[in-house]
């Protein structure tokens, strides 16, 4: 496809799920409380999108990926939160 | 339109599912065996899960014309219970010859832990010492990294693998790459909110490979598409791909992979 081609073909969806992020980001901020380690994260991963280099999808999942190479002692949970609780 | 789901959790999916895939073109679904939502709390309850899934389920599915085909294992999010992992791993050798089944899966990694990790060798073990295919589950989100890069090195340790018996399944952009150099075949697996998207997937197939590598529902009791290899399809024909290269994607590729075992017939 040409640039244009995708363009016609996903620029509307990338708009919606942009202003989806920006409302998400909204209700964050106007929420009481503190962050925790996703946000940290998540604003990480965003700053991969301003990037100019290529790979941007794979270096917002690095970003939010465990970086450690051992095995954990015991695994305490089945489920995964989506991001490293380690990310600085 | 024709397609093969190779990664579907049937026995948590409504009978209508069914037919809606085989009206949608599906020529054969495969399930391997998976999580209940809760712990099993014995040996029996795994033996029973297994008759379920090379008996009942291919009766189910073949009042609609479907060939169902099966994996079996304990799923890596049960694996920390290394004794419970010992007696369930025994106990499969007895399925191992039933006409559907096509080998040891989804085995893996879950949350990388050690257990899970000598659970995975033990399943590794099994499926070399009685030559079977192997199906892999990648951890989820944060872990996938971590989990896919331990699954290879596990793999690649036991020189009884041939890696183009060995599909990696849930791979995403970061771990696409390192699976198809290791010469294994990946597995893209298409959900709403975690994974990947079609739009992503046909990504990947653009930017690595169209060669070793499937798409598939993964459909379970958890937020899931049982027609997702279909909608991916669309997806492709949306980007002017032609009806071939569509079909060897979503059927020639896992017939491929699957046709490996003799007992991967359809119709």
């Amino acid at each position: 496809m040409t640039r244009q081609q995708v363009l016609d073909l996903y620029f509307i969806e990338a708009r919606a799920k942009l202003i989806d992020l920006g409302a998400f980001l909204d209700r964050v901020e106007r929420a009481a409380g503190e962050e925790d380690f996703r946000m940290t994260a998540f604003r990480a991963a965003l700053g991969e999108l301003s990037q100019g280099e290529t790979s941007k999808a794979r270096r917002v999942l690095l970003s939010f990926s465990d970086p450690t190479t051992e095995p954990i002692p015991a695994a305490t949970t089945k489920a995964a939160c989506g991001a490293w609780p380690g990310t600085k | 339109m024709r397609y093969i789901e190779p990664h579907g959790h049937m026995v948590s999916r409504t009978t209508d599912d069914y037919r809606d895939m085989a009206a949608a073109g599906c020529a054969a679904v495969c399930e391997p065996a998976f999580w209940a939502g809760y712990d099993r709390g014995s040996v029996h309850g795994f033996h029973d899960y297994f008759c379920q899934l090379t008996d009942y389920e291919p009766k189910r599915a073949a009042k609609f014309g479907l060939p169902h085909f099966c994996w079996l294992c304990i799923n890596p999010k049960e694996s920390e219970d290394v004794k419970l992992a010992s007696e369930v791993i025994a106990i499969i050798p007895q399925f191992l010859e039933r006409p559907n089944v096509l080998g040891i899966g989804e085995i893996g990694l879950n949350k990388n832990s050690r257990n899970e990790m000598k659970v995975l060798e033990m399943h590794v073990d099994l499926a070399a010492r009685t030559n079977q295919l192997i199906l892999v589950h990648t951890p989820h989100l944060e872990d996938k990294l971590k989990g896919t890069r331990l699954i290879l090195d596990v793999l690649k340790a036991d020189q009884r693998i041939r890696p183009e018996r060995c599909i990696i399944d849930h791979v995403e952009e970061h771990t696409v790459q390192m699976v198809l150099d290791a010469g294994f075949w990946a597995g893209m697996t298409l959900y709403p909110e975690s994974k990947c998207t079609a739009a992503r997937a046909v990504d990947m197939v653009e930017m690595y490979s169209r060669e070793r590598i499937w798409m598939n529902s993964a459909c379970d009791w958890g937020v899931s598409v049982p027609l997702a290899v279909p909608y991916a399809a669309l997806e492709m024909r949306r980007r002017g791909y032609s009806a071939e290269a569509i079909d060897k994607l979503i059927y020639q590729n896992p017939a491929q992979f699957l046709g490996q075992t003799p007992k991967f017939k359809l119709a």
